[in-house]
């Protein structure tokens, strides 16, 4: 399809540089992308595809050149500069690598569309009409309610392109759209671009891929490597060029001399089998069950020792949780498997020495270096001590890591690492390898060179291989192949039989026709993206702020935490079990002590005395003492919180008028507890003073001090009454603070903060957008809390409950703002359930007056108290609960606490980048 | 059994390396062990530090005066004299916790041999203050009033003296007790979430999936993981003790150190077993991060580490014996303030024992159950 049709480029980059930390991703990087074509964007992992398509997506920030001269224009606009981007994304449209990266997968297809729908500003009958074009388009329709989570690959990748569609974009980026999508799937998605640009002439389409065969049918081809570009120009061109005839060798051709040098063909020797070959796997019937999903389904094959099996099919159909139940890691449902020709169970510790095991991802330790994985595993296999450090250096040369032995993982390129993992799996010599995909985003050279590793251990060593993998050439080199789909072997054999079977040319077309006869694939083909403009043309909504995008934002999120119920129910639980346990648990009125009285008098008088301590409520009176030594013994276990010791000639001294001690110890362990003792027993003792000078002299005088203590608002003093209150804006700053922040970090940690970054949504509607759900949560949160408060614990209120409410509904803002601003400057889930908690508990605990008055404290513990709300709210919240306030008794504290709305809003506004940082 | 010894040393040497090369946990522990208890033991005020206290002064006469000016820093801020119309709406606003009211002609009741009654209201709400507060005003004017008495020889005193004297912390020094019940809540949280964020971390990059096709069983794996985390978070306790209480803040222990850390090396057996639980339960770090809340303020609460257990409900007393962490604080407290030894401490460390062995069954099981789910 060659365009004749010469335009401006839709893309010029120049001297683009874009380091992330020590790596290099593009280097000095001059293109013109041309306008109204399919490019193609070509190179292994790690080459700086992403980096590119992420800043010409204005999804990256760009880092500017020491010489200034870096500069990118899309579509006419510079992207450096805010003002010109944001004019100009909406006409871009860009798909994340990554199945359904930008997708929320708890949301259905529908709700999905609609989302972004109303983030280009549609109104609802245009959002209806694109949404049923688009998917009657892509085959969607039928699926509108299906959660996107619970869409095979291909469908996700459907997905993504409408919504990456539907607003109608000048400029489509691609990353990787069809990576670990199954051949039928992919063919049909090149088809679905086809017709859309068939009937939009003018879309520009740049795609990043790492499959050849695809790339051989674009337009315009750019052959990256280490951050530049290698060569530039049509396929045909290419082979010119290079004097090839496919891609995969035009781009081995291409490549630095001392990359190239690496490369070999890979020759598999034949596989020299007979009848007394021992079958090293064999299933029958293997299935796997989880609920009511079959992930395997009646799985039988049989591989034979120095075998290479392949597995083929796509993302989730199958492969991986077959092979987790050869390695014994998921038990399987139903059906039986043999190791060895014996029967497989998960417990039996003997044969996972026989077996090596390279899972999909790549799972080694990233703390530890190469040589102490390599140990690290030896040794776990039990590999005798002394031959570990020569099987390791054996490795480490066999497999070309000797120079890297020390580095971490991370450091290392991809190739490599899929290197480092196999070296893992061959560290105990095993029978059988078990390799997971052992090559997804490896360059075309690392691939050839693992393959040809693979191919020695076979032969040479006669290791049984079982892969899997989802590349055509690498299937055509294992001596024989299952296909599945769908949880089904669709058929077993060796590569040629299957091509011959369906008179195919090469195994994807005969793949395809098994997929389609096994009923595969959706079948809506044919209705065509009928209208390319718009009937009603798109109203632009406001650049500034728009109610639709904050609405779509809010209304996503209610989605998400309804789907989610565990998330709600914690948080609404939790405060409820919190509250019930502190406030029962933390009682400030100390009571119930023990003491014992070492009498060494014995009289009338001192066993007076010690009644009149252990008839409070307060004292328990424990057995008595007998000697000093007693008094230590028994105050060191704790068993005695008082002690007193009345000296000898007690009564008889008193009624001469001599002077006489009482001794009184306090246990000072505890110096809240003690301070309390302290206060009970000297008034006890004031008081049996002045009894026994009624008594005994006869005056009628008071020794105490004639202080007639009234104890308002809590007149029994009783903790719960006074903790109540006070828990409420505990409970309500922590919970909602730490589910905004979550929300938003989850958002950054799985990738769809991609959305904020690349559609016109502002920050602030997205800010705003996350907050709602969550001021609305809190605010049920609240009158939970009130509920309880009023009926379980039965702690009356007795202000104003419109007062309470306002200022709860404020207090709430804050917490929940609060919780946006500390998700701004936290990456991970953990950081920021750290900073969200112990942002909120110290100042509500420590500073906010809870426990101690906020003028009682001092230095920057007070300034805290003074500026939080929590210390107004706490007020507020006493004042309503206990005090029997009204609204305009409280104004002046809900007027200081509103005060701090703005700031954490606008601080998190501030803090909020709107691209990610380059 | 030398083969699972060897495997669990093996796989210990891999979490103290994954801890050492992740400088979020190693700074998360340098400052829960160092500044945090520095900071909790120097900001935590005394019972009753600058309550704020007004007067309503009726009777305006020298004794009044005398009661006036015998409430000073740093237990009470300077009265503020107010008037009787002043009093509800202060204390409504929560300006005062204590306001005295003294009535007219109290001096010349006093004189006659009456009792006049002085009025005294407190700001219940503000229930930390609120008792140990009045029983101090009580005492203040109380002592005024009987050295005034006995200036003016009004009447006979009793002669019977009682001397108080504070044990194991002499001036009742309250940074003495938050320091140490400190690091008893930094041992709880720090073992909890090292063990915890370390199993879902290796769920997380795909790790565990590869430990479990080795020749390793669960037990070992979740042994290497307790052992390895215990053993960080004990030296991490041993140093704050000998460096941060008694180094930086010159706080004296009074008994055995390494009786504590046979008690915290027990508790940490029980309290690291539940963040394998806990890792088992959770889906993912936000799940964990919620359920850490729900059982770290409990545990930290009503533990006897902040207010004294004998005051609590019986049926919360009864329930918080099933948490290590009561045992423990009940062992710390013992052996730290009152230098007791293993005689006194023993049953504590039994129930640690018992709950530890208890709750690492418990996890083993649950670990062991959910394995195919982990990887």
């Amino acid at each position: 399809m060659a365009v004749t049709r010469q335009a401006a480029p839709v893309a010029i980059v120049r001297q683009l540089s874009q380091h992330y930390g020590s790596t290099v991703a593009l280097d000095e990087l001059d293109l013109d992308i041309p306008a109204g074509q399919m490019v193609g964007l070509l190179g292994p992992d790690g080459v700086g595809k992403s980096s590119l398509l992420a800043i010409l997506a204005g999804a990256r920030q760009i880092q500017q050149a020491a010489n200034g001269k870096t500069e990118v224009t899309v579509l006419g606009a510079n992207l450096a500069k805010a003002g010109e981007r944001n004019r100009v994304c909406p006409q871009i449209a860009y798909m994340p690598q990554g199945l359904g990266k930008n997708l929320y997968l708890s949301l259905s297809v529908e709700e999905n569309l609609q989302f972004f729908a109303r983030l280009f500003g549609h109104d609802a009958s245009e959002r209806r009409r694109r949404i049923d074009e688009l998917t009657a388009a892509t085959g969607l329709s039928a699926f509108l309610a299906r959660p996107a989570g619970q869409l095979s690959g291909g469908m996700k990748q459907k997905l993504g392109l409408c919504c990456a569609l539907i607003h109608d974009p000048q400029l489509l980026i691609l990353d990787e759209p069809t990576t670990g999508v199954d051949p039928l799937a992919r063919s049909q998605f090149w088809q679905l671009i086809q017709r859309i640009r068939a009937q939009k002439p003018d879309l520009s389409v740049i795609v990043a891929t790492a499959y050849m065969d695809e790339a051989g049918r674009f337009d315009h081809l750019l052959i990256m490597h280490g951050g530049r570009v290698l060569a530039s120009g049509s396929p045909a061109q290419l082979h010119q060029q290079t004097g090839t005839t496919d891609l995969d060798a035009a781009f081995i051709a291409l490549l630095p001399a001392e990359l190239r040098q690496q490369h070999h063909q890979v020759e598999v020797p034949p596989l020299l089998t007979d009848a007394n070959t021992a079958v090293a796997i064999a299933a029958e019937q293997l299935s796997m069950q989880f609920g009511d999903f079959t992930a395997v389904d009646r799985v039988s094959f049989q591989i034979r020792q120095g075998e290479i099996f392949g597995f083929l099919g796509s993302n989730g159909c199958g492969k991986s949780t077959t092979m987790k139940m050869l390695t014994g890691l998921l038990p399987a449902s139903h059906g039986q498997a043999w190791l060895f020709g014996q029967p497989l169970r998960p417990d039996d510790i003997s044969t996972r020495t026989r077996v090596g095991y390279m899972s999909q991802a790549f799972s080694l330790y990233s703390e530890l270096t190469v040589r102490q994985n390599l140990v690290l595993h030896a040794r776990l296999f039990h590999v005798p001590a002394a031959s570990i450090d020569a099987r390791v250096a054996l490795m480490l040369q066999r497999f070309g890591l000797t120079t890297q032995q020390d580095a971490l993982p991370e450091q290392l390129p991809l190739g490599m690492r899929q290197r480092l993992s196999l070296a893992v799996a061959m560290v105990h010599q095993p029978e059988l390898l078990i390799l997971d995909e052992p090559t997804s985003g490896v360059d075309p050279v690392a691939r050839d060179q693992f393959w040809q590793l693979l191919v020695d251990l076979a032969r040479q060593d006669k290791v049984t291989i079982f892969i899997s993998t989802h590349f055509m050439n690498e299937a055509l080199r294992c001596d024989r192949i299952s296909l599945m789909h769908a949880g089904k072997v669709l058929v077993s054999d060796t590569p040629a039989a299957i091509i011959a079977s369906q008179q195919a040319t090469d195994l994807e077309q005969a793949f395809i026709r098994y997929l389609q006869q096994a009923g595969a694939g959706e079948q809506t083909q044919n209705a065509a993206v009928s209208t390319a403009a718009p009937t009603v043309a798109t109203a632009p909504a406001s650049r500034h702020f728009s109610w639709r995008r904050l609405w779509s934002y809010a209304s996503r999120e209610t989605l998400e935490l309804r789907r989610d119920p565990i998330r709600g129910a914690l948080a609404l639980l939790g405060s409820l079990v919190l509250m019930l346990f502190i406030g029962y648990g933390i009682t400030m009125d100390v009571a119930n002590l023990n003491f014992a009285v070492l009498d060494r008098d014995q009289s009338l008088l001192s066993r007076h005395y010690a009644q009149n301590l252990a008839g409070s409520r307060y004292f328990i009176e424990r057995p008595a003492l007998q000697s000093g030594a007693e008094i230590d013994q028994r105050m060191r276990s704790g068993e005695l919180a008082l002690a007193l010791e009345i000296p000898p000639n007690f009564g008889r001294d008193i009624s001469r008028g001599d002077p006489v001690q009482i001794g009184a110890w306090i246990d000072g362990a505890m110096p809240n507890r003690a301070e309390t003792i302290k206060g009970y027993v000297q008034g006890m003792h004031l008081h049996w003073l002045s009894q026994q000078a009624r008594e005994a002299l006869g005056t009628n005088v008071s020794f105490s001090a004639g202080v007639e203590t009234r104890f308002r608002y809590n007149p029994d003093v009783k903790s719960l009454v006074a903790m109540v209150p006070a828990m409420i804006p505990l409970l309500l700053l922590m919970i909602p603070a730490l589910l905004t922040a979550l929300s938003v970090v989850r958002e950054k940690e799985l990738g769809s903060i991609i959305n904020l970054y690349v559609t016109p949504v502002t920050k602030l509607e997205f800010l705003l957008g996350k907050q709602l759900p969550y001021i609305l949560l809190a605010l049920l949160n609240y009158l939970l809390m009130l509920l309880a408060a009023v009926t379980l614990f039965a702690v009356p209120l007795t202000g104003s409950f419109v007062a309470l409410t306002l200022s709860a509904l404020v207090y709430v803002v804050f917490a929940t703002g609060f919780g946006l601003l500390a998700s701004t400057f936290t990456k991970s889930q953990i950081a920021a359930i750290l900073v969200s908690v112990l942002g909120t508990i110290i100042p509500a605990v420590q500073f906010a007056g809870m426990i101690t008055p906020v003028s009682a404290l001092e230095g920057s513990g007070r300034l805290i108290g003074l500026l939080h709300p929590a210390s107004y709210f706490l007020s507020i919240s006493r004042g309503l609960f206990n005090k029997a306030l009204n609204l305009q008794d409280i104004y002046p504290a809900l007027l200081a606490m509103s005060l701090a709305v703005p700031v954490v809003l606008l601080l998190a506004l501030w803090l909020l980048p709107k691209q990610e940082r380059g | 059994m030398t083969s699972h010894r060897s495997n669990i040393w093996r796989l210990g040497q891999k979490e103290l390396w994954s801890l050492w090369r992740d400088p979020v946990m190693l700074l998360l522990i340098f400052y829960s062990f160092s500044l945090n208890i520095y900071v909790a033991a120097t900001s935590m005020p005394e019972t009753l530090h600058k309550a704020p206290i007004a007067i309503v002064d009726e009777d305006q006469s020298p004794l009044s005066g005398r009661i006036r000016s015998a409430f000073y820093l740093p237990y009470f801020l300077p009265p503020v004299q107010i008037s009787l119309n002043d009093v509800d709406p202060a204390l409504d606003a929560g300006t005062y916790s204590f306001v005295l009211n003294i009535p007219p002609d109290y001096q010349r009741d006093v004189l006659a041999g009456r009792t006049p009654q002085i009025q005294l209201s407190v700001d219940a709400t503000r229930i930390s203050q609120a008792f140990s507060g009045a029983g101090y005003i009580s005492q203040i004017v109380a002592s005024e009033l009987n050295e005034f008495k006995q200036h003016h020889r009004i009447n006979t005193v009793l002669p019977v003296d009682l001397v108080l004297r504070a044990r194991f912390n002499p001036n009742l020094t309250s940074s003495w007790f938050g320091s140490v019940m400190e690091v008893i809540n930094s041992v709880t949280m720090i073992s909890i979430v090292l063990t915890g964020a370390a199993l879902i971390r290796e769920r997380e990059h795909g790790t565990i999936e590869h430990l479990l096709v080795m020749p390793v069983t669960p037990g070992e794996i979740m042994l290497s993981k307790v052992l390895a985390m215990g053993l960080v978070v004990l030296i991490a306790t041993g140093l704050s003790l000998t460096l941060v209480i008694r180094g930086a803040l010159h706080i004296p222990v009074e008994g055995s150190v390494l009786l504590f850390l046979a008690c915290a090396a027990l508790q940490l057996f029980a309290t690291t077993s539940m963040g394998i639980f806990m890792a088992t339960v959770a889906r993912s770090m936000p799940q964990f991060g919620l359920m850490l809340i729900l059982v770290l303020l409990p545990l930290q609460l009503l533990s006897g580490g902040i207010t004294p257990r004998e005051s609590m409900p019986e049926l919360v007393q009864q329930l918080m014996l099933v948490a290590p962490n009561t045992h423990f604080v009940m062992a710390s407290q013992a052996i730290l303030y009152r230098g007791a030894g293993l005689d006194v401490v023993w049953p504590q460390l039994l129930a640690l024992a018992t709950i530890g062995t208890v709750l690492f069954i418990l996890s083993l099981r649950r670990f062991r159950a959910t394995l195919s789910q982990l990887a």
